[in-house]
């Protein structure tokens, strides 16, 4: 029981990290319409804006607002500027070919890391790190728990964002139906900028969080953005909701295959899962389902 | 183009696959067949992407079964001939049982079971050693000896010496001018034409009558089965295969090859393979930034010219002739 609650709760904080990366990913779907195929790389980069500004002498709490800032820049507008913009522009150019060049991008910002910063795995400072708390005899670390605390909370204000404030509910509003909202007086274009520059910041925040498991790699990318995608789909790729219950399950799944199944086969637990989901539940778990346009 | 028939075009180009490797060393004869591979997976794929419109991202696990059952059949000593048939069906097989159930929901969903199916079948050829030799793969697959023709050993064709490698890029380009015909065949039947429909327009081509679903289903396994040809030749020429050569990467190159060069264009995969495997060659003296100079070249491609090399191609032409006007209400059919 005791190590149950352990695996549960070890899970559930990785979990939340993976939901956080899942629902930059379903909001740049709402909003604009985009599979982003580099998300995994948007979660990998910032780890290492980070690591730049602490090897030019900043503190890490200076290090990791310079790091946000510049992910925020580069990840959010220059990504909406430079590729997406032209692409949804021409006709022919928001399908199969934005899927192409995202899925250049991240080969593009992996092999950008390698050449410039690397191979090896970096050491990377804990934003949380502390001992563990004994509760029902199970050992439950404050990493775990902090980091489970700040990425639920972080879910919890951008929920209250978008369906409290006024820009959030043009946000939504935009992602519904750009037409109507536009005839509306809905700054359409400013909104999707808005939703590139959350989605930047989730992943810097899903960054921060992750890389002191994994260590600072150029290929951490690959797994997370699979990650990602899958919880997007198992929860619901048209609700924030889904994407966080999706990233929690998948969290919890796999620390669970690996102490009480199969480590072998551990990284197929979450594609099983979307193979079963898209069978059973193509709309994902809490999804409703898109209407066919005609 | 009218001046010159088609045909002739044609001809030229297999002269030239055919002179290609004489008097050329190991090394260009193995990069002209890894091209002439990745151009028939590539080309499986444009009839499922380019044609019927449907995002795979598994044909490197296509290719994968392929390679092991072709390995797997040889090394207990069934002929080539008998093995690679039996890759294809294999391929054709497991197209069909991936598909089916992907394609009963619409949209984005046939790419994402593909990606996972992908990620399982390297997943599954890494575990299970017993089968599939776990990550030290299978090596040392016998090359077909086609009596007259053995492409295991060295011999002289009108006092012209062939080596073993070069044996093999015939064997290729044997293989790849059949699949092309076949393929060409295909796309000019009725079922060609209602994949083309059904890319165009999917809604009206059910309302003519199509059963879509049974269409897309089938154009996705003959798309994988070519995977599967793709990989039976991989097993003899490399002679070396593991789970992480046909990882998630080498499906989404195949797709690059797909879409850089134009999909939904018959000559595009051509195109293309050649673009990603000969370029690293060209782009050797950059070293490590090869794919970082790769991708921004791709990107920049998506960007100004979404449907690829072709595409470009045909905007010069188009500029060149100013008199030749394309409907453009139906743009996308011209094209074809």
């Amino acid at each position: 029981m005791a190590q149950f609650l352990q695996v549960l709760l070890s899970g559930l904080a990785t979990g939340s990290i993976y939901a956080l990366a899942a629902i930059g990913f379903t909001l740049l779907w709402q909003a604009a319409q985009t599979v982003n195929f580099a998300q995994g790389e948007f979660v990998m980069l910032p780890a290492f804006f980070v690591l730049i500004a602490m090897g030019l002498g900043l503190p890490l709490p200076v290090a990791l607002l310079v790091a946000l800032a510049v992910s925020v820049f580069v990840l959010g507008y220059l990504f909406k500027r430079l590729i997406v913009e032209p692409m949804k522009a021409s006709k022919t150019g928001g399908g199969l070919p934005l899927v192409i060049a995202t899925m250049s991008l991240a080969i593009f910002l992996k092999e950008g890391v390698k050449e410039f910063y690397g191979a090896e795995a970096q050491p990377y400072p804990e934003l949380v790190s502390g001992g563990s708390w004994d509760v029902f005899g199970a050992i439950v670390s404050v990493t775990d728990i902090a980091h489970l605390a700040i990425s639920l909370g972080v879910v919890v204000l951008l929920t209250l964002f978008l369906n409290r404030t006024r820009t959030g509910r043009a946000m939504q509003a935009t992602a519904q139906n750009p037409d109507v909202a536009k005839i509306l007086g809905v700054d359409t274009k400013r909104m999707v900028l808005y939703t590139f520059l959350i989605n930047a910041a989730l992943a810097t925040l899903a960054s921060f969080l992750i890389t002191p498991f994994y260590l600072a790699k150029f290929s951490n990318g690959e797994y997370l953005g699979l990650i990602a995608f899958i919880a997007a789909i198992v929860g619901g790729f048209n609700q924030i909701r889904g994407a966080l219950a999706g990233g929690l399950l998948i969290g919890v799944l796999d620390n669970m295959t690996a102490t009480y199944v199969t480590a072998e086969y551990r990284a197929a637990v979450p594609l099983v899962l979307l193979i079963v989901i898209i069978l059973w539940r193509p709309e994902g778990l809490l999804g409703t389902s898109e209407g066919r346009s005609v | 183009m009218a001046i010159i028939p088609k045909w002739a075009f044609i001809l030229v180009g297999i002269v030239l696959l055919v002179l290609a490797p004489i008097g050329q060393g190991n090394y260009v004869a193995l990069i002209l067949c890894s091209w002439l591979m990745y151009t028939i997976a590539a080309m499986g794929l444009n009839l499922t992407l380019g044609y019927a419109g449907q995002i795979s991202l598994a044909q490197g696990s296509f290719m994968a079964i392929g390679a092991y059952i072709t390995a797997l059949l040889t090394l207990s000593g069934v002929h080539w001939l008998v093995a690679m048939p039996l890759a294809v069906l294999g391929c054709f097989i497991v197209g069909l049982l991936v598909g089916f159930p992907a394609l009963r929901v619409k949209g984005h969903f046939l790419a994402f079971v593909t990606l996972a199916f992908n990620t399982l079948v390297v997943l599954v050829l890494r575990n299970e050693d017993w089968l599939t030799g776990g990550s030290y793969g299978k090596s040392n697959m016998p090359r077909p000896d086609f009596w007259l023709f053995n492409t295991g050993t060295k011999s002289t064709f009108l006092s012209i010496p062939l080596s073993s490698n070069q044996k093999m890029y015939y064997l290729c380009l044997a293989v790849f001018i059949v699949f092309a015909l076949l393929m060409y065949g295909l796309i000019r039947s009725p079922w060609g034409r209602a994949f083309k429909g059904l890319r165009e327009n999917p809604i009206r081509a059910e309302s003519l009558g199509l059963d879509t679903r049974r269409l897309t289903l089938l154009a996705f396994a003959i798309g994988s089965a070519a995977g599967g040809l793709a990989g039976a030749l991989v097993s003899p020429v490399v002679q070396y295969i593991e789970p992480n050569s046909f990882a998630l990467q080498h499906s989404l190159r195949i797709l690059l090859m797909v879409v850089v060069g134009g999909s939904g264009f018959f000559f595009g995969p051509m195109l293309g393979a050649a673009v990603v495997i000969l370029l690293p060659e060209f782009l050797r003296f950059t070293e490590g930034y090869y794919l970082i100079i790769y991708s921004g070249l791709v990107i920049v491609l998506m960007v100004y010219s979404p449907s690829g090399l072709m595409g470009v191609g045909s905007r010069i032409v188009a500029a060149v002739r100013p008199k030749r006007v394309a409907r453009t209400d139906m743009k996308e059919g011209a094209q074809l």
